[in-house]
């Protein structure tokens, strides 16, 4: 592979990410526990959407095949989505959404900082947009998750569980794979192993804050980033590519 | 019931700079925190603002309708506060 | 309109404990009359007080079941582009929702009251939003035909008697305007696309028809509410004026699209300039209306479990905010 092909492919994992956790937050609307809430998350979609749209966007005029936003969103086969396992899980009750968009977001914010100071400028631009956004988004689901952790026994005891139960599906945001490593080499991309120190230290803060612990899980799921999902994707792609596929060359 | 209920806010905008602060709308919050963050995502959603305040609705203090005659009506009849009280002929410049 | 249950509910709830007076009841009417705007601390008979809540109180409702619709089609929605617009739509209807409930809560009912009574089903919400999303052009028909009806009723609604209202619905109005033109250009874009596409927007008008029509309410002989509304300019217009303009709007633009219109006695009359139309099935109004709609319960049972699932976590918000402000305090 060049390393155009591997910034390509980068790109779209990019993408996969921001689309699938939009999917996923989705699923969510008309049923948060609060009015105010149903905007914020809108917003929050509406952010990793439009995202993914511009990552989508930009890996096809890279890649050179004519493909579009659309065909990468809706033309690929699940296993072709390279999206973290972290953001494909079912969105369970609310105090599951807060931990998995903390977890993420945290990693999400140090990846988009550094890939403003990558060598390729569409990338680092497109980058320093999300990255206004998602700091926002932490800071929501940040505070949120103190006040689930500090709130009531009942909150507290389905935080922790929550944070349990998502931990072992950060250990691959970490994980640097060859992918990672040639967009680090010849891009000056994201260092996995310095995000990771910051993360650690970013995450057990506002664990902390929350009173709650870090888990103990030390076992970590891996496979997102190749390809590998979790039984519940297949049902996200089917839904999400219904239409397109059943009408194929329609025009919507 | 009454434990979920959070309070009301209201919310203030500034749409650009140069201007005030002007009533918007109100949202529920738990905290103060919150409530900025709810003014943000529901009443900036289309580039309305620059800067926003909220404020516990049951921390604003009210004028009295019932007072209305009292408050406001004798403000009515001191027109020459008003630059139009006064003939200046036809003229007279920089006045 | 999203408030058609006003026409038939309630007859006379006014018990009053400070009798109105004669005086107050004209002084009143004179600044009605005046078009002066009321504010929320200012004298109103009680029964104009009532009449506003249970009305604002049925759009702001009706704006949240709205959302479920659809809501329905976010995951599914056939684009990219088509899933942000609507979801910024659905968001919007959320807004709108919270616009409204709080314009109703300047009159001194709180929102969770307001939520309880949708919840116990002792309030309403427009008839049009019980009705099945089946289809993608379904989305595109809510925009055109709901939405297009919706704004003929809130256009009017700008303008009301009661401040907090008619500014709260000038920012709806100013945000939906969008809303009926994104429905319509998926009406277009089906329109014009294959024949399945075009086969999926007939089906969709076909359905959203007489529903859309029935979103004005019963016919003005039939609806209680209608006079003393329009006298305290809460109301402007009447039900049959507001449908008869929405009908000749529509069938011109459905001829656009190339749709037929599922009413076989549909004629436009030289000598009127109006478009004649055949009656609307009132008892299907009234069934759906009564709760018994094909949707009624599906969009209740969401709801109430959305709102019963959601309490740890506003009770956990409470709780934490109460901390912090005693840690404050000491």
């Amino acid at each position: 592979m060049t390393p155009e092909q591997h910034l390509t492919a980068y790109i779209l994992r990019l993408g996969d990410n921001a689309l699938v956790l939009g999917q996923r937050m989705l699923e969510l609307v008309a049923a948060y526990p609060e009015l105010e809430e149903e905007l914020a998350n809108a917003n929050f979609a509406l952010d990793y959407i439009g995202q993914a749209r511009m990552f989508y966007s930009y890996a096809g005029e890279l890649e050179g095949a004519g493909r579009s936003e659309d065909d990468f969103a809706y033309f690929r086969p699940e296993h072709e989505f390279k999206n973290l396992l972290l953001v494909e899980q079912p969105n369970g009750h609310f105090g599951d959404t807060i931990v998995r968009q903390v977890l993420f977001d945290v990693y999400y914010l140090g990846l988009l900082e550094a890939l403003t100071r990558c060598s390729d400028q569409r990338l680092a631009e497109i980058a320093a947009r999300a990255e206004k956004e998602v700091r926002y988004h932490l800071r929501h689901s940040a505070q949120w998750l103190v006040r689930l952790g500090d709130g009531t026994e009942e909150s507290h005891r389905k935080a922790q569980r929550s944070l349990d139960g998502l931990w072992r599906f950060t250990g691959e945001m970490f994980a640097a794979d060859a992918l990672d490593e040639a967009v680090l080499a010849s891009f000056g991309g994201p260092n996995l192993a310095d995000i990771a120190a910051d993360w650690q230290k970013d995450i057990s803060t506002i664990v902390d804050e929350a009173t709650l612990s870090i888990p103990q899980e030390t076992h970590m799921a891996s496979g997102g980033k190749q390809g590998m999902h979790t039984e519940h994707f297949g049902y996200l792609v089917a839904e999400m590519q219904s239409l397109p596929r059943t009408y194929p060359g329609a025009t919507w | 019931m009454s434990e979920q209920v959070w309070p009301l806010y209201e919310v203030f905008i500034r749409t650009r700079g140069g201007l005030s602060h002007r009533h918007a709308g109100s949202v529920h919050a738990a905290d103060d925190q919150m409530a900025l963050d709810h003014a943000r995502d529901t009443y900036t959603r289309r580039s309305e603002g620059v800067s926003l305040w909220v404020v516990r609705s049951d921390r604003i203090v009210a004028s009295d309708p019932a007072e209305t005659a009292a408050f406001f009506e004798p403000a009515e009849d001191k027109i020459y506060r008003h630059p139009t009280f006064y003939d200046i002929p036809d003229g007279v410049e920089n006045l | 309109m999203y408030t058609q249950g006003l026409d038939k509910a309630g007859k006379n709830e006014v018990a009053n404990a400070d009798p109105e007076t004669a005086e107050q009841l004209e002084a009143f009417q004179a600044r009605i009359d005046a078009e002066e705007k009321i504010e929320a601390k200012d004298w109103m008979p009680e029964a104009y007080r009532r009449t506003l809540i249970r009305q604002i109180s049925q759009h702001a409702h009706s704006e949240i079941i709205g959302m479920q619709p659809e809501g329905n089609w976010l995951t599914r929605a056939p684009s990219l582009k088509r899933k942000a617009i609507l979801l910024a739509k659905v968001q919007d209807e959320a807004g709108h929702g919270l616009y409204l409930y709080s314009a109703a809560e300047t009159l001194g009912v709180s929102r969770d009251q307001m939520v309880a009574d949708l919840l116990s089903g002792k309030a309403k919400y427009s008839s049009i939003f019980n009705y099945p999303t089946l289809g993608w052009a379904d989305i595109g028909a809510i925009g055109w035909l709901v939405d297009g009806a919706a704004i003929m009723n809130q256009i009017p609604l700008c303008r009301c008697s009661y401040g907090p209202y008619a500014r709260a619905m000038v920012r709806v109005c100013k945000e939906e305007s969008f809303h009926q033109r994104q429905g319509f250009e998926i009406m277009l874009t089906l329109c014009r696309g294959t024949a399945e596409q075009k086969a999926m927007a007939q089906d969709a008008l076909k359905r959203f028809w007489w529903p859309s029509l029935m979103m004005f309410g019963p016919n003005d002989s039939n609806s209680t509410h209608s006079a003393q509304s329009m006298a305290w300019k809460i109301k402007r217009f009447s039900n049959d004026e507001l449908r008869q303009k929405f009908v000749d709007i529509t069938v011109r633009q459905a001829d656009f699209l190339g749709l037929r219109v599922p009413d076989d006695k549909l004629a436009f009359n030289d000598a009127t300039g109006h478009y004649e139309f055949s009656e609307i099935d009132w008892q299907e109004f009234f069934d759906v209306l009564a709760g018994n709609g094909p949707c009624n319960s599906q969009r209740m049972a969401k709801r109430r479990s959305a709102h019963e699932d959601g309490a740890w976590v506003r009770e956990a918000a409470r709780a934490y905010a109460d901390k912090r402000a005693a840690q404050a305090a000491a």
